[in-house]
């Protein structure tokens, strides 16, 4: 028997502009022990299905259709009766463990609490068995953990503590929102590996709500793709991931970025030694991988747009300092792209910040366009920073909301070209867009009324206004859909063909810089553990930390991705062993 | 990877709902849906006019005693009665009712205007300088306001104008707060960070991004404002130390008839009294309104 089926499942909101149906007709089922995973972009109703399946949904949320868990119906039932379910038959793993835990509770008691809200069960036993599972998700000395507040853990022990509560009551069905979304690639790894594990061990069936095709090629038995509202395709992983049958699932799969990895097998053996080289490259475009040179500047003739010379950033003082950068160095020449990669709190963005300007390397050297940033004043310092376009993450904030398209756009022209008439203003306003390819209509517009992509473009379009003639770009495209992203880096890279600008390019996304990029940077806390050509680098890296980063990447090929896995493992068990 | 060059996939495309109104018009349309704020702006401009307009339609002498006409009950020639001295209280309530309103707003808009002016540049300047603006404004608020009020009115006795500026520099600390938290956020915006990295000015900066996404924060900061200066004004006056005879004002009204209310003559009491409750409520109904109408998602 199935231990979740819904059934023609409809959801709709209530909002101040009318009702807007977010799902339609959904039915599905998760068998157990099974692993369904449902995918598709933002605003295809995935978690509002997840949200449904555990009666979760808002307050002005209509739910129609039927919602079956473990023989219990779902869609209409009283409070009371959910909440005996919710957290003993089905229990769910949201996003971001920063929130899902509380602030001021030591984990071990938020984890007995779980466990005495659906037994009577003392508190002694409820803590033993609350260390028990800490154990079992895999946290070092747990029983001294289960003393530890949330904020004394790292990102992927919060995860774990929340799958332990998840899992406290050995629930039949588990419901996991975007799980691994908020962490880095190798911990993202370590957690998938977790409840890979935890689901076969105890038959537990898993609806896996998520965007990243490599996590469903890691993780699910079986897939379902959303696109607004609806189930377009279901099938069996390798199915619908190898042979899509639907125009959507064909579109997306085709978006998305795929790193180009070195031969399996290969990898693991030895080191660096990588001879058998048949790539599994699906169009790496800046990256060539018989291009020798190791891109240390010197080699190439002319002086740098931008250049890092052993800078180091320190925030605070004392014993709370934080050694944000330290000793790092990094150019970028005319006309090339430099990925700068690295997991959180590696230093990147502060990297690219030193660059920009914004942050005041403590010491080191920062030349902009030959000049040194330090010594440059006023009217000179200024005209270096002309030079310079700068896209942003946040397709949200990264536009002023009170302004139009155009006044954005026409910001850095307000700022460097005072007397420019409003007339040529206007004309220069309409080249860049067409340039990110947007209509000119979308002059007057709101940036609100534009999504995540149009926004982004309109960032890029901003950046551009200047002719500049160094782009830095900081996560631009991360919080974008596939498919937009694909569109967004598509404009950037056929802009740079035509301008010439250099680029910094800042991403967590190894697949992006490596399609992207012709140098890479790969930075760990703070310092730059290794770089060369895109080519070089994450074909054949040098360091452990840069193999195990794109170990730990997962490709959206169910088979390949299952033979990386068990190298992964295995490589991890030798480094262990 | 083969090249995708549609506008935007159909996924994101339903994201993008039309939204015909701007920000401003959005946030005028959901003021109109708030019946109470409604109300409330209505209940100030009726109360506006028939303090500033209605001595015009019903003139009274509110300068000489008329001590033949003291103490009446309202009546055909005196709606709302006469006081001890004669004068007539309809048009005594407009007659305070000005300095009150008068009193009230520029007091509530001074304490918003050295507020935002305080907090923003603490916000955006940010450090050792922060940290000292702030801690002033803590010690502020540790005083009582109607402490230093009493000990000031000790040492002289204020005009309308010195009660303006002394009630605006007791109250500027809420809104400082405020308006620091608001700067602390959006100094920090991608925006602000984009136009500082190109180069861009302070000023421009704070002109062109800062003070605009901070409008609506101020203007509802202004709103409670006045609200809280009024009722400050009417304390003041009812303990004696506002505006002196034959000037009078709400809270001076309700102190001089608080004697004369348990001889039965509640006309005294009761309009005044009525009056000031009506305008602060009227006040905060529109402060709410504004608060919610303001709160737009996606800014």
């Amino acid at each position: 028997m199935s231990i979740l089926t819904t059934t023609d499942l409809g959801v709709s909101f209530s909002t101040e502009s009318g009702t807007v149906d977010a799902v339609r007709g959904v039915s599905l089922h998760v068998e157990p022990g099974e692993t369904l995973a449902l995918v598709g972009e933002s605003g295809s109703g995935k978690s509002t299905v997840a949200l449904a399946a555990m009666g979760l949904l808002s307050g002005n949320a209509t739910a129609t259709g039927s919602a079956v868990v473990d023989g219990h119906e779902i869609v209409g039932a009283a409070e009371p009766a959910l909440r005996s379910l919710r957290g003993s038959t089905v229990s769910m793993v949201f996003q971001e463990p920063a929130t899902a835990l509380d602030p001021l509770t030591r984990v071990g008691a938020q984890i007995a609490e779980v466990i005495r809200n659906h037994g009577d069960v003392s508190a002694a036993d409820a803590a033993a068995r609350a260390v028990d599972l800490l154990d079992r998700v895999g946290i070092p000395s747990p029983a001294q953990r289960a003393r530890a507040f949330p904020f004394q853990l790292s990102g992927g022990q919060r995860q774990r503590v929340v799958i332990a509560m998840a899992i406290a009551n050995s629930p039949k069905l588990l419901i996991a929102d975007e799980p691994t979304t908020a962490l880095d690639v190798t911990v993202q790894a370590e957690i998938l590996e977790l409840l890979r594990r935890l689901a076969a061990d105890t038959g537990t069936g898993v609806l896996l709500v998520t965007h990243n095709m490599g996590v469903v090629a890691d993780f699910a038995d079986r897939v379902a793709v959303m696109l607004q509202g609806s189930i377009v395709e279901t099938g069996s992983v390798e199915d619908v991931l190898l042979r899509p049958e639907h125009e959507y699932t064909k579109r997306l799969l085709a978006a998305v970025p795929r790193l180009a990895v070195a031969e399996a097998g290969a990898a693991v053996t030895s080191g660096g030694a990588v001879t058998s080289g048949a790539a599994v490259a699906s169009g790496a475009s800046g990256a060539s991988v018989a291009d020798g040179s190791d891109g240390s500047d010197g080699r190439r003739g002319a002086a740098p747009v931008v250049d890092l010379r052993d800078v180091s950033v320190t925030f605070g003082r004392g014993a709370r300092a934080v050694h944000a950068l330290q000793g790092i160095d990094i150019a970028v020449h005319a006309g090339e792209t430099v990925g700068l990669v690295g997991e959180s709190g590696s230093g990147k963005s502060t990297a690219a910040r030193v660059a920009l300007g914004l942050v005041k390397p403590t010491s080191g050297s920062v030349h902009l366009f030959g000049s040194d940033l330090r010594t440059a004043r006023g009217r000179d310092r200024r005209a270096l920073r002309s030079g310079i376009g700068v896209v942003l993450q946040d397709p949200v904030a990264s536009l002023d909301a009170r302004m139009s398209v155009a006044e954005c756009i026409a910001e850095p022209l307000a700022v460097h070209r005072r007397g420019m008439s409003s007339a040529d203003r206007r004309k220069r306003i309409d080249e860049v867009l067409d340039a990110v390819r947007l209509p000119r209509t979308l002059a007057s517009r709101a940036p609100r009324e534009l999504s995540g992509g149009q926004r982004q473009r309109v960032s890029l379009a901003r950046a551009l206004v200047l002719s500049p003639r160094l782009l830095v770009a900081d996560e631009p495209t991360s919080a974008l859909d596939v498919s937009v992203q694909e569109t967004v880096l598509e404009v950037l890279r056929e802009l740079q063909d035509d301008l010439g600008f250099a680029c910094l390019f800042v991403s967590h996304d190894l697949a992006v810089v490596q399609q992207f990029a012709e140098r890479v940077v790969v930075m760990r806390q703070g310092v730059v553990e290794e770089q060369g050509t895109t080519g070089a680098t994450l074909m054949h890296p040098t360091t452990d930390y840069t193999r195990r980063l794109l170990a730990a990447v997962p490709v959206p090929d169910p088979v390949v991705q299952r033979q990386r896995r068990v190298e992964r493992l295995a490589t991890l068990g030798a480094v262990t062993a | 990877m083969t090249a995708q060059l549609a506008p935007e996939a159909p996924g994101a495309a339903s994201l993008v709902r039309p939204v015909a109104a701007t920000g401003w018009r959005l946030a005028v349309r959901r003021f109109r849906h708030n019946t109470l704020a409604v109300i409330g702006l209505v209940v100030i401009v009726v109360i506006v006019l028939f303090c500033f307009v209605g001595p015009f339609l019903y003139p009274t002498d509110q300068t000489h005693t008329q001590l033949s006409q003291a103490n009446l009950a309202p009546g055909a020639a005196h709606l709302l009665g006469t006081d001890a001295v004669g004068h007539d209280m309809l048009g005594r309530l407009m007659f305070g009712g000005k300095v009150s309103l008068m009193v009230g707003i520029a007091a509530g808009v001074l304490a918003t205007v050295v507020g935002t002016l305080w907090g923003s540049i603490a916000g955006y300047v940010g450090g050792w300088v922060d940290a000292v603006m702030m801690r002033v404004v803590d010690a502020g608020i540790a005083i009582p306001a109607l402490f230093i009020l009493l000990v000031i009115s000790a040492i002289t006795t204020p005009g309308v104008w010195g009660l303006i500026v002394i009630l605006g520099f007791v109250s500027w600390l809420v809104p400082s707060r405020l308006i620091r938290a608001e700067t602390l956020t959006l100094k920090n915006r991608d925006y602000v960070l984009t136009l500082r990295a190109i180069g861009g000015s302070h000023a421009r900066a704070i002109g062109r991004h800062l003070l605009p996404n901070s409008v609506s924060t101020i203007v509802v900061a202004a709103t409670f404002q006045v609200a809280d200066a009024i009722l400050l004004v009417a304390y003041v006056s009812y303990l004696g130390l506002g505006v002196q005879a034959p000037a009078t004002d709400w809270g001076g009204m309700l102190s001089a008839g608080l004697t004369a209310a348990y001889s039965g003559r509640w006309w005294l009491i009761v309009p005044p009294g009525l009056a000031v409750i009506l305008v602060v409520c009227a006040f905060n109904a529109v402060g709410d309104g504004l608060r919610d109408a303001f709160d737009v998602r996606g800014r």
